[in-house]
């Protein structure tokens, strides 16, 4: 029952409930929406279009992406939720759900995951310097308006998102003074030579193209009394050191499979000691009633989370003889999530990056040295509260994972910090 | 100056213009340049910017409106009061 002094829950019941508004969830509501069921598609960012699409005021959407927008605008039985995100599950087919104002309960038929990924963000000295961000960090920041006019910027970690982070901060003023990727020539020049079966992609990287790339580089440090001043680099065994204003350091996505687990989904080896959600032909995962699309089931672009988007879309309204004509598309982007991994697999000399002074948990203030002497996860949990903060492991998770070998945790509820009012919450049943 | 295409808002107390559509993390840095929009700072006094930029992290939560919120999934807007300086531990949500 709701309590009188509670407002109504801001979402109506739903069918299908999307969680994710990327590219993967966008298609996945525009596939369904036909058929007439209720959809509610949520994402916890204040704008639909996920990572690559993300809207701001330093933002340059593609044409797709706005069509698409426009589309589901116009679907009346899809219910756009942003701001808005899952903290736990509530019962059977129920998600507890909260935005700024309140907390409640959205029930559901069917769930589709288009939980995205996150950057693989590994410690390095200086990395918690005011200044350090991700790769992809320093793209979603900037699209959302944060200035960089005048600014140099030092890109490192690996794979194509560097290029594509240094365009958007170019374009947005900043001197990109060095595109740091640790993968060597060969292997860059392997996936380049590739990209010709993937036309789009191929004319992509040549825009991308730029004077300030080394391959076979990886960051060393990065130092500044307050804020970055300067990025120490190595390549071929000979460190330089680099003024500059911003180092943005990213090695790769990390798939998000947290509420996916929550759910008891089955996890899959996705490449790279990285785990991502199983899933079949069609996009079910092993949970009966709930599929998954798009980085959360393997890092592979928002091509191939597009097609996957549409198949889980049309899978949920059980028009599996249409979600099966896409299938052909989904192999074609497949094969080239396959290519990434292959070429810009991460070099085991990475792990050496964290020095035994390095914080690798940045919410509890953990070092290196403190983890090393520890066995797993469990135990650096209860010696030294290692993942035990805000973000609950979601980065220094990943980082042990590829530094020590561990295990990511098992997530547990609530998913991401929330308000008591809403773990407590009137529209919880039960 | 207040135009269509801005919102005015509050930094630390202090009013702030900017485009329609900023991200706070954005606006803590338009505030503060020379600090890089520090937002936080860490269990041992660390002081800590907006990093990961997609609202996994947790290094941007700031006081927004009286709530503890990520900057960087908060869209700026007209009378938003923001306050920075969270120190970690002891702050629950």
């Amino acid at each position: 029952m709701n309590a009188p002094d509670k407002p109504p829950p801001p979402a109506p019941p739903c069918e299908l409930l999307i969680v994710g508004a990327g590219p993967a969830g966008m298609a996945a509501a525009l596939a369904a929406a036909p058929s007439g069921v209720r959809i509610t598609l949520l994402d916890d960012n204040p704008v639909l279009g996920g990572q690559i699409w993300r809207d701001g005021p330093g933002a340059h959407l593609t044409p797709q992406a706005l069509r698409m927008r426009e589309a589901l605008a116009r679907c009346a039985n899809v219910h756009l939720l942003c701001g808005t995100r899952v903290v736990s599950l509530a019962g059977s087919s129920a998600l507890l759900l909260e935005d700024t104002k309140q907390g409640w309960v959205q029930p559901y038929d069917k769930l589709i995951l288009c939980t995205g990924a996150r950057e693989l963000l590994l410690p390095f000295p200086g990395w918690t310097l005011p200044g350090v961000t991700g790769a992809g960090g320093l793209q979603a920041l900037v699209k959302a308006g944060l200035p960089v006019e005048g600014e140099r910027i030092v890109i490192a970690g690996s794979g194509p998102l560097l290029l594509v982070a240094a365009d958007t901060a170019r374009r947005a003023g900043a001197k990109v003074v060095r595109i740091a990727e640790q993968a060597g020539l060969p292997a860059v020049a392997g996936f380049a030579a590739q990209l010709l079966r993937w036309p789009g992609k191929a004319a992509q990287a040549l825009g991308l193209a730029s004077a300030h790339y080394r391959t076979g580089t990886r960051v060393v440090s990065a130092q500044g009394e307050g804020r970055v001043q300067s990025a120490r680099l190595l390549h071929a065994g000979r460190e330089t050191e680099i003024a500059c204003d911003r180092v943005a350091c990213g090695f790769g996505l990390v798939p998000n499979t947290e509420l996916g687990q929550l759910l008891g989904c089955t996890l899959a080896p996705a490449g790279g000691g990285a785990q991502a959600l199983a899933v079949d032909t069609l996009q079910a995962t092993s949970v009966a009633g709930i599929y998954a699309a798009g980085e959360c089931t393997g890092v592979g672009g928002s091509e191939r989370a597009l097609a996957q988007g549409r198949i889980a879309g049309l899978a949920a309204i059980d028009d599996s003889a249409a979600a099966q004509r896409h299938h052909a598309e989904r192999a074609h982007w497949q094969a080239f999530a396959g290519q990434l991994q292959r070429h810009f697999a991460l070099a085991p000399s990475l792990k050496t990056l964290a020095r035994p002074e390095t914080l690798v948990c940045r919410c509890e203030d953990v070092t290196q040295a403190a983890l090393a002497g520890c066995g797993g996860w469990t135990e650096a949990k209860l010696h030294t509260r290692c993942g035990m903060g805000a973000c609950q492991g979601r980065v220094c998770g990943a980082a042990a994972n590829f530094l020590f070998g561990w295990t990511p945790p098992a997530p547990r509820p609530p998913l991401s910090p929330a308000r008591i009012a809403t773990l407590a919450s009137p529209h919880t049943p039960d | 100056m207040k135009t269509p295409d801005t919102v005015t808002m509050q930094v630390n107390g202090r009013p702030l213009s900017v485009k329609t559509g900023t991200s706070v993390a954005a606006a803590l840095r338009i505030a503060d340049a020379a600090r890089m929009g520090v937002a936080r700072h860490s269990v041992h006094g660390e002081a800590r910017a907006p990093f990961c930029g997609m609202g996994i992290c947790q290094e941007c939560r700031v006081d927004i409106d009286g709530q503890r919120r990520l900057a960087c999934q908060t869209l700026c807007s007209d009378g938003l009061r923001v306050d920075t300086g969270f120190q970690a531990g002891g702050q629950n949500p």
